[in-house]
């Protein structure tokens, strides 16, 4: 279990990021945080992977305190960063090289084989499109199989439809060993595709706003009407965390504007 | 009759149509030698036919001449061997001190703050003036032409080693501590090849460096070099001897920088792949 225990941040130039954030987030399980820009969503996620510290308040994956980059622990970044110089299935295998080369090798051919770019193997990442980037970043940092895979906006950068494929892809990958899965988005339709749990935060200091299960089977219908009541119910407690009036009843977005601020 | 004009004329307008556009891609590069060739050309036939005697802009084929009778007596071979000893020799000092000093000022702030200021400060001073005290120092033999020739070589490399590391990507560098990597991996796996590229870029400017100093040094006192020759050519009136020294320089300047792009293609290749014509997808 990951335990967020009263996380918060305060830069140096005096920015106060977060504050007193608290979450506990079962192994297995898909959670989205969710809020307007500024609300402290990516610090959270820094902090979680040990890449920034908080100012204050802990994270403990299985009872272990989370300072530093910790080997259960795998993220995603909003661009793929691939190593330039290294070939795609080089890439895959960046956090597998302490095991054999042999066990390497079938580990990476096997995603490969699972990414539909089994033919992309030696290309390097110069030559591949957005969306096969950023399939292998997903990759890279799944398998080395970590407990928690941390996702910060990883489908901004694409377009809708790509989106809407990577969204699947995750998915399908997840479902093999079924990582914790932490994903700050700012994207609505996504984060009720892909949670179990919308985290809602507001902004400035960011803080948790409101907490909402989506109770829904997967895969899950885009366009069922039950899916359009979940989204309905984010974008009115998002507004809401924004201190904007909005009619409670039948507020009119389209599926498509999710980036409506 | 007009069907076979047709049917024949055809390929012949395809075949016409085809080959300037074909020469025009083999022929590009070859187009930058059409005007250095034509004015060896018409130098070689004003003094073939007599217009002018050619002492001081001695025609191709008698430079070519000095060269060959340089190459037989084991002369030229004597003068490169010794030019191109003392390059490599301060090519070696000045890549290892400058790429040293560049990591250690790149990958430590502190280092930076202390040594950068004093480095730059160097830099200001032109190259030429260390000589007389390089002399003095080193006196007047192979030490110190190779010191000069280091000096010309350390200060682009320590610029470019320095530089390069300071814009890595901090995001990839990132990566590399998600992935928990030690310092040394993360040098390894990470810094140097992303400083790669730049660092070739300060080698080869580096030994074209090493090359004007080369000759700085050897004009300034030497018994053999091609920069001996050149003084020799000058103060003996032979301007072929000094064309010939010349025409070596240029030779043994593309030679090693070639050599050194050879070296380093390998290791390039992934830059080659968005670098090169068009890439897939």
């Amino acid at each position: 279990m990951l335990v967020l225990d009263a996380l918060g941040k305060t830069y140096p130039n005096g920015v106060h990021a977060l504050e007193r954030f608290s979450a506990r987030i079962n192994l297995g399980e898909i959670v989205a945080i969710i809020g307007g820009s500024g609300c402290g969503k990516s610090t959270l996620l820094r902090a979680i992977a040990g890449l920034d510290r908080a100012s204050s308040g802990t994270v403990t994956l299985d009872d272990i305190a989370i300072s530093a980059p910790h080997a259960k622990i795998g993220i995603i970044f909003q661009e793929p960063r691939l190593l330039p110089w290294l070939s795609v299935a080089d890439n895959i295998g960046f956090g597998l090289s302490e095991q054999p080369t042999e066990e390497r090798r079938a580990k990476i051919a096997r995603t490969l084989a699972k990414l539909g770019l089994a033919d992309k193997s030696d290309a390097w990442p110069r030559e591949l499109s957005g969306g096969q980037a950023q399939r292998v970043a997903i990759a890279r940092a799944l398998v080395p199989r970590p407990e928690v895979l941390l996702l910060d906006e990883p489908f901004s950068a694409l377009d809708a439809f790509t989106r809407r494929d990577l969204q699947d892809h995750l998915l399908d990958l997840w479902a093999d060993a079924r990582p914790t899965l932490v994903l700050v988005t700012h994207d609505v339709d996504e984060a009720v595709v892909l949670a179990d749990r919308v985290l809602v935060m507001r902004p400035r200091p960011g803080r948790l706003f409101e907490e909402i299960r989506i109770n829904l089977g997967r895969p899950r219908d885009r366009n069922s009407p039950l899916f359009d009541n979940f989204k309905r119910r984010v974008l009115t407690a998002l507004d809401r965390s924004l201190d904007r009036n909005v009619p409670e009843a039948e507020p009119k977005f389209n599926a498509g504007e999710a980036m409506w601020w | 009759m007009t069907l076979d004009t047709l049917s024949a004329s055809k390929p012949a307008i395809t075949l016409s149509r085809a080959s300037p556009g074909r020469l025009r891609g083999y022929a590009r590069p070859l187009l930058g030698l059409v005007l250095p060739i034509s004015l060896a050309l018409g130098w070689e036939i004003i003094v073939g036919l007599g217009l002018s005697n050619g002492r001081l802009v001695p025609p191709p084929s008698r430079i070519f001449t000095t060269l060959l009778d340089l190459a037989r007596s084991g002369e030229l071979l004597r003068h490169v061997t010794a030019t191109l000893t003392r390059v490599l020799a301060g090519f070696a000092v000045g890549v290892v001190a400058g790429t040293v000093l560049g990591a250690i000022s790149g990958y430590w702030g502190l280092a930076r703050r202390l040594l950068d200021p004093t480095v730059q400060a160097l830099r200001a001073i032109p190259s030429l003036a260390w000589v007389p005290l390089f002399i003095l120092w080193l006196g007047i033999f192979e030490t110190s032409k190779v010191a000069l020739i280091a000096v010309g070589v350390f200060f682009p490399v320590y610029l470019g080693v320095m530089g390069a590391i300071l814009s890595v990507d901090r995001k990839i560098v990132e990566v590399g501590r998600a992935f928990r990597l030690s310092g040394p991996a993360m040098i390894r796996r990470i810094l140097l090849p992303a400083v790669l590229p730049a660092f070739v870029v300060a080698l080869r400017v580096g030994l074209g460096l090493g090359w004007m100093f080369v000759v700085a040094a050897e004009l300034m006192g030497a018994s053999e070099g091609l920069g001996y020759l050149l003084v020799d050519g000058q103060q003996l009136g032979k301007p072929a001897q000094i064309f010939a020294a010349i025409v070596v320089f240029a030779i043994l300047g593309k030679i090693t920088d070639w050599l050194i792009v050879i070296a380093a293609a390998p290791l390039l290749r992934w830059q080659d792949a968005f670098t090169g014509q068009g890439g897939a997808a």
